[in-house]
């Protein structure tokens, strides 16, 4: 279908773009529009206003500041995949990447528009919340920053508030403990994940610690399985499978039994990965 | 003011191009509709088919999932284009020749697609990456089998040549 009538904008700079946020109650932000633009032509969405934010500079670098490896929010997803600092610094992201779209999704979708989107069967939501990243938003109200714990609340819902938009997102950068694992079951290469799961841990001496599991397309919004990560800290592989705390829906994919298994499935590769040091 | 229609200015197969366009339309549908330019084609509409696979300032991209306001600037390039240049002509023949088309509602876009894999491949695809590059192109008529073997055949062809 042709989308609903809307009202064109594309400001050049964050401080227009906020200023068009604050004017129009219920604009829509459109980034890569590789999910806004379908939703749209569904006419789930119909925003009066469209605020196209592709023409504003210096918002789509990839950077390691500090401990940290910042991801602008403009920055595509095929760029994602093809930067060193990526590849070097943030090897859970690299190992998301080609499960995103297919290639010529990944030439406009974006990664800051992944994350504000927040499909629960989406790779990067799920990546954040493992590897404990921050979103840095702004607003009329100025900028504020919120860790990925507490940024995905509901079913396409997260922290953002109407008015607001991600800026860039932070994650810590990967040292020589970082262990990391990523697997999802998808019916077509590109497509979303019946389930996938994003890992990311500390090796040390012992085994692991610090893990965090995070599963997508097992509910309303990526989710961490605290008690299998408890269970896997403690070196307990069979233990972790059982102990899976997911509560997942039956969707058109596959049933909530289904998916549950497969949870388990992928728990057991992903602990490998996650066992064996890196490089 | 509102802006429902918007000015835009660019390049489709290097020919200028500047006309007023409503700010709902997409890439496709302006190419279709406004410039005549058919080979692109309408599949799903939603980015699931990958029928309408344009290249935009030399990436491809869904014209569907774009809107032509977006384009201001840009560098357009269908398969008319492509086919005119000569640059996929040897994917084009391979297609022709290993029955890599039978209806060919995505032979458009599944060239692009091809292309955009070759050309910037170091060395030749195995078949499993051309599967894994062509997987947002959906093929209703052959299986893919020939269409992958079509775009190894070519990879082959020019890594001879080089």
């Amino acid at each position: 279908m042709i989308p609903a009538q809307f009202d064109y904008h594309a400001p050049r700079s964050l401080d227009e773009a906020i200023a068009l946020l604050r004017q129009h109650d219920g604009a829509k932000v459109l980034a890569g529009g590789q999910s806004l633009i379908p939703a749209m032509r569904f006419r789930l969405a119909q925003p009066e206003v469209l605020i196209d934010i592709n023409g504003i500079k210096n918002l789509s670098g990839i950077a390691k500041k500090g401990k940290y490896i910042e991801v602008g929010a403009l920055a595509r997803h095929a760029q994602v995949e093809h930067s060193d600092v990526i590849a070097k610094h943030a090897p859970l992201i690299a190992l998301a990447m080609p499960h995103i779209g297919h290639p010529a999704i990944r030439n406009r979708g974006t990664f800051g528009g992944s994350i504000a989107f927040a499909d629960p069967a989406a790779e990067l939501p799920a990546c954040l919340l493992a590897l404990g990243g921050e979103i840095d938003i702004a607003g009329p109200r100025g900028k504020r920053k919120v860790n990925a714990d507490a940024f995905f609340k509901g079913l396409f819902e997260t922290a953002l508030r109407p008015q607001e938009m991600i800026t860039a997102v932070r994650i810590p950068a990967a040292d020589k403990t970082t262990r990391v694992g990523f697997a999802e079951l998808a019916r077509r290469h590109g497509d979303y994940a019946i389930v996938g799961l994003a890992a990311s841990a500390r090796g040390n001496a012992k085994g692991l610690a610090d893990v965090r599991l995070a599963y997508f397309g097992v509910g309303n919004t990526p989710v961490r399985a605290k008690k299998a990560e408890a269970a896997l800290a403690a070196g307990d592989v069979d233990a972790a499978v059982k102990a899976l705390d997911l509560d997942p829906h039956d969707d058109v994919q596959a049933t909530a039994k289904t998916k549950k298994h497969l949870a388990g499935v992928l728990l057991r590769r992903v602990a490998k990965q996650l066992m064996e040091a890196r490089g | 003011m509102s802006n429902y229609a918007v000015d835009v200015s660019l390049t489709v197969n290097g020919e200028r191009v500047q006309k007023r366009v409503d700010a709902r339309k997409t890439l496709v549908d302006f190419l279709r509709d406004d410039l005549f330019l058919t080979g692109s084609h309408v599949g799903c509409e939603h980015g699931v088919c990958g029928a309408c696979t344009v290249r935009v300032d030399g990436e491809i991209v869904r014209g569907c999932l774009m809107l032509a306001a977006q384009c201001d600037g840009a560098k357009v390039e269908t398969i008319e284009g492509l086919s005119d240049s000569g640059e996929i002509a040897d994917l084009q023949a391979a297609f022709e020749q290993r029955n890599a088309l039978q209806c060919g509602f995505c032979t458009p876009g599944m060239l692009a697609a091809a292309q955009d894999l070759l050309k910037r491949a170091k060395k030749v695809p195995s078949r499993d990456e051309i599967r894994e590059h062509l997987s947002g192109n959906y093929c209703r008529c052959t299986g893919y089998h020939a269409i992958v073997d079509a775009v190894e055949a070519v990879a082959q062809g020019r890594a001879k040549g080089r």
